[in-house]
């Protein structure tokens, strides 16, 4: 039914308001002390030079599309896995194929380097995250 | 008979609510001038679909549609504005010189839609529907036995998808 | 229509899941702290109260009165909504997590699993809004990268759970809880323990995965331009976050609830939990004090080519077992 997910209606709400109530604390608690620098994007102390919003690997956005590829396939295997017990072998045998012919684009994008990240950077890339040295683990 | 002023239940006060904020978050993804808030209220109207599909019973579809759409196709779109040099400046602006016949076709559509809509014969009563998860459980049923084909050409589609993904993005 | 049971019961319930949550976070930076320190050989927070026991409460106090700070080049709504939204699936999930027997957290919806599923994937949203109205560089690559890792180790983590429902046969976790399970099933649950791990320590950006904050490259990543209150929302996320994934892993993983005389004795069922949940959340810390950060490509390239396949070996193992041993 779908008044069983009122409740759940009620609890987005309150989070809601929780979430406000929380943000709008300091503006009444707070201090208030405008300085210019203040307002200033935080840059490690290096004034900005140019605007931040500037363009992406496209890498990013290939992980983006491979993952709405995978989420419908995962979508597909919620109602399946929920009633296998009592459907046996046949779903299997069915679920299986429809895997197998995913499994192909899969191997497909493994071996022409949709997977790889970072390593060949070619003339003309607009790189804008430079290879990452080891980091430590952060002390508190 | 007289007239009865009729009286909203829960159910119908939030369908009304969830109806507006759709339409809302639809019509400010036309207008918004900057391409990523465009996108968000887009998130928004999807989210109010989900939660008039939840008001249908049909909760699969209302996960569906936030798991696949909110959680995979709009963060594409987000990450796609990211990728386009003046679209991330935010000085785009969706108005063109073809907007007004663009509204226009878009009315037209609806006047057509409206016309459809008043055509089907809804049924009065609801049918009875089993409880929800058995609902999913027959869903998760029929996939391997009436719509197995579709259901195998769905496997198929996504791994064509798939690879001319990789394809347009690996290949200039 | 019972306006007590649909109304005022779920207000009750949800104000006191807030409170615990609340308490739960403050404690656990405490926890975390103290535990780090002792890691490090160290004594950590020892001043505010016995055992620095008041520390979260002077922190809590100094966020609320600071000063609030709108840097001028953002894009003011969203960067005031961001916070709000990474905090609220974090409090939210909690809904269907059962708390004691045939109980609940908030209500028991016939979609359990998927509730979880679906708002776990709302929550890389708040990082992206954060990210992008801040216009900041390390804000933006934060925000991209955590987003990207999200959706990377969001497939092995659902093709996990998907094997976790062949073998429970339903969406609900209250059901998934009480009903008994074979002996291989436990066994051949906690071969996938460990990976679902490493997914929730990705999913959670928790350490080793902290990439998108890790400050020696880009300062605080996505919520560099946020202090304050709005900082501690970031921060309230993150860990309610820590907490609420521990609670979906000992419920999935070790029994929820369960434990000796929990069937009888009604509220032994949550102190169950809680002692579960302490346990899960020790790993965390634990991790964070042992192992070291990996370099972005070496995350992606895990999770794409290793979790994955995993996953759907997994999935795979557990259909046929389930077909063959039901």
């Amino acid at each position: 039914m779908a008044i069983d997910y009122l409740p759940l209606l009620i609890l987005i709400i309150l989070a809601m308001g929780f979430a406000a109530i929380a943000m709008g604390l300091p503006a009444v608690l707070g201090p208030k002390l405008p300085n210019k620098q203040k307002y200033e994007p935080y840059e490690s102390g290096i004034i900005p030079f140019a605007d931040a919003r500037r363009r992406f690997p496209v890498q990013y956005y290939l992980v983006a599309m491979l993952f709405v590829v995978f989420d419908i396939e995962v979508i597909f295997l919620y109602p399946w896995a929920v009633i296998l017990n009592r459907l046996g072998l046949f779903a299997l045998v069915e679920m299986a194929i429809f895997l197998l012919i995913l499994l192909v684009g899969y191997v497909y994008c493994w071996k022409r380097g949709a997977l790889d990240w970072g390593g060949q950077v070619r003339p003309g890339d607009d790189v804008v995250e430079s290879q990452v040295v080891e980091s430590q683990v952060e002390e508190e | 008979m007289p007239i009865e002023i009729p009286i909203p239940t829960v159910t119908q006060v939030i369908f009304l609510v969830m109806a507006l904020f759709t339409a809302a978050c639809g019509l400010m993804v036309v207008i918004s001038r900057n391409l990523f808030h465009s996108a968000l209220f887009l998130v928004g109207a999807l989210f109010g679909v989900a939660a008039i599909f939840v008001l249908l019973e049909a909760e699969f579809l209302a996960v569906g549609q936030v798991l696949v759409y909110i959680g995979a196709i709009a963060t594409l779109i987000v990450f796609a504005i990211m990728l386009t040099r003046g679209m991330m400046r935010g000085r785009t602006s969706p108005m063109n010189h073809v907007s007004g016949r663009g509204a226009l076709g878009a009315l037209v559509f609806f006047v057509a839609l409206l016309a459809f809509l008043k055509k089907v014969p809804w049924p009065e009563q609801a049918q009875a529907i089993p409880v929800d998860e058995s609902l999913i459980a027959g869903l998760g049923d029929k996939f391997v036995t009436t719509y197995v084909v579709a259901f195998e050409a769905v496997g198929l589609l996504l791994m064509v998808a798939l690879i001319g993904a990789v394809m347009l993005a690996r290949d200039r | 229509m019972d306006w007590l049971n649909l109304i005022v019961f779920p207000i009750l319930r949800t104000v006191v899941l807030f409170l615990v949550l609340l308490t739960g976070f403050a404690y656990l930076t405490w926890f975390e702290r103290k535990l780090l320190a002792r890691f490090h050989v160290r004594y950590g927070p020892n001043r505010a109260g016995k055992f620095g026991l008041l520390q979260p409460v002077a922190d809590a106090v100094k966020a609320m009165f600071k000063e609030e700070i709108v840097p001028s080049h953002v894009d003011k709504p969203i960067y005031l909504v961001a916070p709000a939204l990474a905090l609220i699936p974090a409090l939210i999930i909690w809904a269907v997590i059962p708390v004691a027997k045939d109980t609940p957290a908030i209500a028991d919806v016939g979609i359990g699993f998927l509730w979880i599923l679906a708002v776990a994937g709302l929550e890389s949203y708040g990082l992206i809004l954060a990210g992008w109205s801040s216009n900041n560089n390390y804000s933006l690559l934060g925000a991209l990268r955590s987003s990207a890792q999200m959706i990377s180790y969001e497939l092995p983590l659902g093709l996990f759970l998907v094997s976790i429902l062949i073998l429970a046969g339903s969406f609900s976790l209250v059901e998934l809880v009480d009903n008994p399970r074979a002996w291989w099933e436990w066994l051949w649950l906690w071969v996938a323990f460990p990976f679902f791990f490493i997914c929730i320590l990705a999913e959670t950006n928790r350490s080793p995965f902290d990439l998108p904050e890790t400050e020696n490259e880009l300062v605080a990543g996505y919520q560099t331009e946020y202090g304050g209150i709005k900082f501690s929302l970031f921060y309230m996320a993150e860990y309610i976050n820590m907490i609420t994934t521990s609670a979906i892993m000992a419920t999935l993983f070790f029994g929820g609830w369960r434990g000796p005389f929990a069937e009888e004795i009604v509220w032994l069922g949550p102190v169950y939990l809680f002692i579960k949940v302490v346990v899960l959340l020790f790993l965390f810390v634990w991790v964070r004090a042992s192992i070291s950060r990996p370099r972005y490509d070496q995350l992606m390239r895990f999770g794409w080519k290793f979790l994955l396949p995993v996953g759907i070996v997994y999935m795979a193992i557990t259909a046929v077992l389930a077909v063959l041993l039901k």
